[in-house]
């Protein structure tokens, strides 16, 4: 199964700058499907965390106006090598997905 | 007889809502996606349902936006907040259908750095609101879009 995100993480000192790439189509709701020409639903992570070794480091709430396959970077402090990175979201379906990634 | 028997059950009842409430678990949710504030359609009414009653100006708010957006669907932002203590930074574009954007919470040590790239409808103001000490701080930028990312 093709994994729902990439995410790069990049020791500079004790800072982990994180860049990450999700694979989510962020549907407004207001796009027209081109052959039924109906509204595709509104299909968008709402619900984002990261955290560190289990500490929550960051919480985002989306809206519909975040990009397609949405691009994050952010960067935590006191990290180093050997720390687990998890990034989780659900989306306004209740689907969720869930990415763990070992600092190095 | 019947009351002793009322007030046992009474009482094992008290005590097991007690207990209910003593092993409720201790993991901390992530905070409920603000529906109220995300379905304001003025930038006002989304920041009264993010509980802001005021915001002043910071030029310690760095944020780099294009100045003219190709593609309005895909606008990269990248936002740093100089403010001492900053928790949270948030992101509205005036004239998207629904202003608020995204809300970004940091926690442990998280630097208040944060790039995304997100949709304009059309021309706006790009509002960024960083939230330290209990205040809310505020810049803004015009971005021109020539394509607007809302959706044909």
């Amino acid at each position: 199964m093709a994994d729902p995100m990439k995410i790069r993480a990049q020791l500079k000192g004790d800072v982990a700058d994180v860049k990450i790439l999700i694979f989510h189509p962020m549907e407004t709701g207001l796009r027209k499907d081109a052959v039924t020409g109906q509204p595709v639903p509104m299909h968008i992570i709402q619900n984002l965390t990261a955290t560190l070794n289990g500490k929550t480091v960051l919480e985002a709430q989306w809206s519909q106006a975040v990009s397609k396959n949405p691009f994050l970077n952010f960067r935590v402090r006191g990290a180093k090598a050997g720390d687990k990175l998890l990034v989780g979201w659900v989306d306004n379906r209740g689907e969720k997905a869930s990415m763990e990634t070992i600092l190095t | 007889m019947k009351a002793p028997t009322m007030r046992r059950s009474v009482l094992r009842a008290a005590a097991m809502a007690m207990a209910m409430a003593i092993l409720r678990p201790l993991r901390v949710l992530a905070a409920p996606w603000n529906k109220a504030a995300f379905d304001a359609k003025s930038v006002a009414d989304a920041l009264k349902s993010l509980g802001v009653t005021a915001t002043e100006d910071s030029d310690k708010i760095a944020l780099k936006a294009p100045e003219i957006a190709e593609n309005g669907a895909i606008v990269p932002l990248e936002i740093a907040s100089g403010i001492p203590g900053t928790v949270a930074i948030y992101i509205l574009v005036d004239k998207n259908p629904q202003p608020l954007t995204a809300i970004f919470e940091f926690t442990n040590g998280t630097e208040a750095f944060v790039a995304t790239r997100i949709k304009m409808a059309e021309s706006s103001r790009v509002r960024i609101m960083a939230k330290a000490g209990g205040k809310f701080y505020a810049t803004a930028q015009e971005v021109k879009v020539t394509i607007g990312g809302c959706g044909p």
